[in-house]
């Protein structure tokens, strides 16, 4: 396992030498799995103001990251979340994860999105044209049933350790 | 003590950070929102509802009844909305 990666930045990140920097001299990967999350235009949104708090946010994510690799074979992952203005559009997190095995990586990958959104400190302003104003985002329910379904759910190959 | 604030919580306060220096009652986050909600109105504003914030201290999430002392440093924020 190598440690894996946690970056907070205001810059693009690029999947595919994210992906190669994951699978680099190894030739025990089967499976990398990527999640990446997008702006949306919602209600003729026109940028997204994320902010963090710098130090809290890159130790909480680690420590989900850490989590994943307790509870999956995994090989490597990579989480890189973008701060700072938005446009729609634009690619605001990516979450990769490589295994020997699909199901792992697919898995991993997905309850890493899960946690995030609901245990590492991000905060999300919608601005609007036109003169409307902004406003914060609000935490949404179904994130907190998605991050709380990985509580009890069985992992593949993994320790199963909950 | 450090104080950080973030996103709504940091607009209604009007600073991102403070040092302040509570009484040595304030003993846990609780007793730290109710004692920096008197410090001036737009405090007040952010705290008025404080099932809304959210804490941390020393860069952990933090319940209401986690202790707070001299050397911590405590941040409020809303509900996390990353991802």
């Amino acid at each position: 396992m190598t440690a894996p990666t946690v970056r907070v930045q205001e810059a693009p990140f690029d999947l595919s030498a994210e992906s190669a920097a994951l699978t680099a001299g190894r030739k025990d990967v089967g499976a990398v799995a990527s999640f990446v999350g997008l702006c949306r235009a919602d209600d003729g949104l026109s940028a997204l103001v994320l902010e963090h708090y710098p130090g809290m946010t890159e130790r909480a994510i680690a420590a989900i990251a850490a989590e994943a690799c307790a509870r999956w074979p995994l090989t490597g992952c990579t989480v890189v979340h973008r701060v700072g203005r938005l446009r729609p559009g634009d690619p605001i997190v990516l979450v990769l994860t490589a295994s020997p095995h699909r199901a792992a990586a697919l898995e991993s990958c997905a309850f890493l999105i899960d946690w995030l959104k609901t245990g590492a400190p991000f905060w999300k302003r919608e601005e609007f044209g036109g003169g409307r104003g902004e406003r914060w985002v609000e935490a949404k329910a179904e994130d907190d049933a998605a991050a709380a379904r990985w509580a009890t759910a069985r992992t593949a190959g993994g320790s199963g350790a909950a | 003590m450090q104080v950080l604030y973030f996103a709504w919580v940091r607009q209604k306060v009007g600073v991102a950070a403070e040092e302040v220096s509570p009484p040595p009652e304030v003993s846990d986050v609780a007793g730290l929102v109710r004692w920096l909600s008197g410090r001036s109105p737009g405090h007040a504003a952010a705290f008025e509802n404080p099932r809304a914030v959210r804490a941390a201290v020393n860069q952990e999430f933090a319940a209401p009844d986690h202790p707070v002392a001299a050397n911590d440093e405590v941040a409020f924020f809303p509900p996390v909305t990353g991802g």
